[in-house]
């Protein structure tokens, strides 16, 4: 077979499959893609839990969508039916309460499912090369998770839907010159009412395959690399790696119904747990309730943008939060990709992680006194771990010398 | 329109000054509680007849229809009889008419005004609140509904009280338009149960429970069998994890 002959080149292409199998495959070869990438796939021997948390993710998206379609059939988009619509799934829809308890849990567990997953990047050192660009793919998909989440919640036009969107669509006016513009636009009214609910519908709709889209390229830029591992090193051998199925299957298997045991224990005993009192009311453009709070997701985003002083500031040092996350692959200078062989950057790591946790404590507390402060402190502390620690420990610091997989393993078991 | 705008905006802003002063919100024991909790099917229905008697007044319940009361455990013709005591404004028919009818099982429960501003012109101004989500509306549920209710004591000596307020020790900012709404014996129960307040108020929360989340019990039943079901799901998946990674060597 000759380069130059196509005859020879198409032969290559050919399915090894015979049957009903090889007709599909040689002509959409998704049976080989299959194989390739989810049954002989070679994964790093030496994950552990951490690692099954996009798995774990991708199973509350899925679960979100299904939901979500079910919802769809019976929500009305509109001022004066929204509340009610939900109220009669909640009561008249046969299992309507299942399905809408569901959809309102499944994306907390969602977030808690990604904090981890970002966490788990940070801590072992995922988003260096070569992984940048499924690193940034998640960061996209994380940011429209937040926006998905956002319009989902105004949907069932509770007093909390309803003044969270004032809130929040407000930042936008605090762009300069076209920031009106671009909110009158958002809300195809000069407030808060019908049309935006209307729209923010569709672009509920619309950002959740948005998401499934970025899931795609998530997916194939991992495998084009492979999954980095506890110990950061590469596979050197066949020998370090199992493939994807069964071995990884039935482990984030495991990990997905640990998962869920926990979320049916929220779902049917605390299913109100992670919302607001305040949604149950119907909106009222007249009554503003005693605190406005975000979903407990936004809260440490939500600290930030009041820890600034100034409107368009704080906006921008909230979006701006995640986009620097972004550039960590080429701020972090260290060699060495998992913390567990960094002395220094494993402590900035963690101390990332409390902060977070103490943002989002500060984002539900009122704007106001030592909450000010300490926000301001989170702040201060996630911009430099980003734009100063990175680049700097990674220069000082002296890491070990990592350890293969095999051997990494060895410590572990000794 | 804008005057009541600032009125509100005035009376919501006291709520975030007053919410400094912690309000401590008793708990208490509810039939509902716990992994099989279900609501006290006769405390319910004496709760319906006070809401019937007393809330029913003021407080709409606009999610619920006569039907729902089935839950409670209320007969095919009790139901028909408790809804035809209500008049229902029906129409237009095909003279082109509203008229007024009995109520039926299928209708929501009758608004006590023609609509909001009516209900509001009857109360000084302020907005006797949907009942229907109360106890899901409101932080700490329903030990504050009832806490509420029992909540009208004397104000303090240095406290002026502004005409059409009413002093409440557990209402965010102690003032409340509803003067108390209950009294010992107020209602008369057919069961012989004691009318007394405590009993009355626990009797109307449990009713107003159900009426926000009349789901709860089929929750409930089915949340045990599913986290069983997943449990159950969880040994087997691990065993499997065991057996097939056992052959991975290190």
């Amino acid at each position: 077979m000759s380069s130059n002959d196509p005859q020879g080149y198409k032969k290559t292409l050919n399915s090894p499959y015979t049957g009903f199998k090889g007709w599909v495959d040689s002509r959409l070869p998704l049976v080989r893609m299959m194989e390739a990438e989810y049954l002989k796939f070679p994964v790093p021997k030496s994950l552990n839990y951490f690692w099954s948390f996009g798995g774990i993710a991708m199973f509350c998206l899925i679960g979100l969508i299904l939901t979500g379609i079910f919802l769809g059939f019976h929500y009305k988009p509109s001022a004066d039916d929204a509340f009610d619509s939900v109220e009669r799934i909640m009561r008249d829809v046969s299992f309507g309460w299942l399905i809408r308890y569901l959809h309102a849990n499944l994306v907390s567990f969602f977030f808690i499912a990604t904090f981890i997953h970002i966490f788990r990047a940070l801590y072992f050192g995922s988003y260096k090369a070569p992984r940048e660009l499924v690193y940034i793919f998640g960061l996209t998909m994380f940011m429209l998770m937040m926006a998905t989440a956002f319009l989902g919640y105004t949907l069932p036009w509770g007093q909390m839907s309803y003044w969270g969107a004032t809130v929040i669509t407000n930042l936008f006016s605090a762009i300069p010159v076209v920031g009106d513009a671009i909110l009158t636009l958002l809300l195809g009214d000069f407030t808060v009412g019908d049309a935006a609910v209307n729209r923010f519908y569709v672009l509920h709709w619309l950002l959740a395959f948005a998401i499934v889209g970025l899931v795609v390229f998530h997916v194939i830029t991992l495998h084009m690399t492979g999954s980095n591992n506890p110990s950061g090193s590469e596979p050197q051998s066949w020998d370090e790696t199992v493939s994807f199925h069964p071995y990884v299957t039935i482990k984030d298997l495991n990990a997905t119904i640990f998962f869920f045991i926990i979320l049916a224990f929220i779902l049917f005993y605390y299913p109100n747990i992670l919302g607001h009192s305040d949604n149950y009311i119907k909106a009222n453009p007249m009554v503003t309730p005693a605190h406005i709070v975000p979903e407990w997701y936004f809260l440490p985003f939500y600290a930030i943008l009041r820890a600034i002083p100034d409107k368009l500031g704080g906006v921008l040092a909230m979006f701006g939060s995640i986009l620097a996350l972004g550039l960590l692959p080429w701020l972090d200078t260290s060699k060495v990709r998992s913390c567990l062989f960094r002395p220094v950057w494993r402590y900035c790591v963690l101390l990332f992680a409390i902060n977070f946790l103490v943002l989002m404590y500060m984002g539900g507390k009122p704007a106001e006194g030592i909450y000010v402060l300490i926000s301001r402190i989170g702040t201060a502390y996630w911009f430099l771990f980003i734009f100063v620690l990175a680049p700097l420990v990674g220069f000082l610091e002296t890491p070990r010398q990592p350890l293969s997989i095999t051997n990494y393993l060895r410590s572990k078991k000794a | 329109m804008k005057k009541l705008f600032f009125i509100l905006f005035f009376l919501s802003s006291f709520n975030t000054f007053s919410a400094g002063s912690k309000i401590d919100i008793p708990k208490y024991d509810w039939s509902w509680k716990g992994f099989f909790g279900t609501y006290d099917r006769a405390s319910a229905q004496r709760g319906l007849k006070v809401y019937r008697e007393v809330c029913a007044g003021c407080h709409s319940m606009n999610y619920l229809s006569y039907r729902n009361l089935g839950d409670l455990g209320f007969s095919e013709d009790h139901i028909k009889a408790i809804a035809a005591e209500n008049l229902i404004l029906d129409g237009p028919n095909d003279e082109g008419e509203m008229f007024e009818r009995d109520g039926l099982p299928s209708d929501k429960f009758a608004n006590p005004y023609a609509n909001d501003k009516a209900a509001r012109a009857a109360n000084n101004g302020a907005y006797p609140p949907d009942l229907s989500l109360i106890v899901k509306a409101r932080p700490k549920g329903a030990d504050y509904v009832k806490s509420l209710l029992l909540g009208y004591v004397d104000p303090p000596e240095d406290m002026t009280i502004p005409n059409g307020q009413h002093y409440n020790k557990y209402m965010a900012g102690n003032l409340i338009a509803m003067a108390s709404p209950l009294s010992d014996g107020l209602v008369d129960y057919d069961d012989g149960t004691q009318n007394s307040m405590d009993q009355m108020t626990t009797d109307v929360t449990t009713f107003l429970a159900w009426a926000a989340e009349p789901s709860l019990e089929d929750r409930k039943r089915m949340g045990f069998k599913v986290i069983l079901f997943l449990v159950v799901l969880f040994i087997l998946a691990y065993i499997s994890k065991q057996q097939i990674w056992r052959d991975v060597k290190y």
